[in-house]
């Protein structure tokens, strides 16, 4: 391997743990510690903590900084009160989307933006173009570190540390300013596994400090540290999206079930006309969730068939370990995607039976 | 690093053979059951069929991966390890025990002897890594 991959600022920790080590867009990331299975049931019954480091973080501040992140998201960043959270995306100017993010209002003027790892350049660059040079803003994603702490114990973990009541009262999608062992932070009360948690934004400096000190408190609670493994096996049974599989820019948000995050009522923003457009003319496709009902794992780019025929294409696929079926993502035709429609999917030559069912898989 | 038994064969894609009488038991090594994860599900040929030495017989999957299985003699599968399909992480408690996938009878008893002994892979190991 000779690529030159960036490291968090938890990496010697990672390796400490035993963690394997893998590449993951530019980054070298624990996919694993003790095994995903085992990480996978840690998060749903107890606790675990994530570095999710790599993420990307955009600061936007000065009195045009709300308005000028709204005309940047399909979401209306208008109405966001200080305090709060919002999920959206980001299009281009043909309604497809650049990348799923979460805004969130740290202060009155100041904007924090959270986007992939693997789209933190693109993002940055589409700001540049973007943001007119009397809204300061910074690509912060270096000077910051994020943990995240992510199951039903989470709140027990941040008691333990002596975390002040606003904490463990935050309310889903709300973010706080605070010091938790010694550390200035912020905490939002948003996650990526469909379980109650935190997120964690520090200073990279302050990340070993504060990672011990949580590890440390959940000691008792049964925490553990957890890979982008489960990671991936947590966001899908609660179908959340990941950018690149189940969303990318050949793909809109009405079809991918995020019309909810389109507001085209409120004010302008990129890719509004087109999106417009697109939902008048009327929905061709659709992300649906399936179950393997026949024996076989879908995976990414894995054909969908009915009576013989491709119909569509797997976008995310692995074994489902809370729910116990092996389960996946990926784009049919409205037509076929009714919760019962019997489809096919072709493993490796061999179409495996599925079948189109409701989602979230898992909801806690 | 692990030491790997003395008393298998083993192949570069990581399945280890051993002579029991006159079959070759086939698995895959700890190194390849580390690089995996939690086995999910192994896809096997049926007894009966003829395999091809370095040819795919089937797959393994993990919650993360796919993987091709490939034999380390050709011959044809005398028995496949029934156990797995309900119980695919046998193969992560023990690639060398309950783990094993399928007993080939060999064409030609003398391709084992073309494939590496512990040391020799071990070393190769060691070739892979950094």
């Amino acid at each position: 391997m000779s690529e030159t991959l960036r490291e968090t600022a938890l990496t010697d920790e990672h390796r400490a743990l035993g963690a394997r080590l893998v590449p993951f867009a530019g980054w070298r990331m624990p996919v694993q510690y003790e095994g995903i299975k085992k990480e996978h049931e840690a998060v749903r019954t107890r606790a675990g903590l994530f570095d999710v480091s790599h993420m990307g973080e955009i600061l936007v501040e000065g009195p045009q900084a709300v308005g000028a992140v709204d005309r940047l998201v399909t979401n209306d960043v208008s109405k966001l009160e200080v305090g709060r959270a919002l999920y959206t995306v980001c299009c281009n100017e043909s309604g497809y989307i650049l990348d799923d993010l979460i805004v969130y209002r740290l202060e009155d003027e100041k904007v924090l933006v959270v986007c992939n790892a693997s789209n933190r350049d693109k993002i940055v660059a589409h700001f540049a173009r973007n943001l007119s040079l009397q809204t300061p803003w910074h690509d912060v994603s270096d000077a910051w570190a994020l943990l995240a702490l992510q199951g039903p114990r989470a709140v027990s973990v941040l008691k333990d540390l002596a975390a002040p009541q606003a904490v463990l009262e935050l309310p889903y999608f709300h973010v706080t300013r605070a010091t938790l062992a010694g550390v200035e932070l912020w905490v939002a009360r948003t996650g990526y596994t469909g379980e109650d948690g935190f997120e964690l934004f520090c200073a990279s400096e302050d990340a070993v400090t504060l990672w011990r000190a949580v590890l440390e408190a959940g000691q008792p609670h049964g925490l553990q540290p957890i890979g982008l493994g489960a990671r991936d096996t947590l966001r899908l049974e609660a179908r959340l999206m990941l950018y690149g599989n189940d969303i990318n820019e050949r793909t809109h948000p009405f079809e991918a079930g995020l019309g909810w995050v389109v507001k085209l009522d409120a004010g302008d923003f990129i890719g509004r006309e087109a999106l417009r457009a697109i939902k008048a003319a009327g929905l061709q496709r659709k992300l649906v969730g399936f179950e393997m009902t026949g024996r076989g794992i879908a995976r990414q780019g894995y054909p969908i068939l009915v009576g013989g025929t491709r119909v569509g294409e797997v976008t995310s696929g692995s074994p489902g370990p809370t729910v116990g079926r092996n389960i996946g993502l990926g784009y049919v035709p409205l037509a076929l995607s009714k919760a019962g429609t019997a489809v096919g999917i072709e493993i490796r030559g061999k179409v495996v039976d599925a079948v189109v069912v409701r989602t979230p898989f898992y909801k806690r | 690093m692990a030491t790997y038994p003395r008393d298998l064969q083993y192949t570069r894609e990581h399945e280890w053979a051993r002579l029991e009488g006159d079959v070759i038991r086939v698995g895959i090594t700890a190194y390849a059951v580390e690089q995996l994860g939690d086995v999910t599900l192994v896809d096997m040929p049926v007894p009966g069929e003829d395999v091809q030495a370095h040819e795919r017989f089937g797959d393994i999957e993990s919650v993360k991966t796919v993987s091709e299985l490939f034999a380390p003699v050709s011959g044809e599968v005398v028995d496949v390890n029934a156990a797995l399909e309900s119980s695919p992480e046998l193969v992560n408690e023990g690639p060398y025990e309950d783990g094993w996938l399928i007993t080939i009878r060999p064409s030609d008893q003398g391709e084992l002897d073309g494939l590496m002994d512990a040391a020799k892979y071990e070393e190769y190991l060691g070739t892979l890594d950094g």
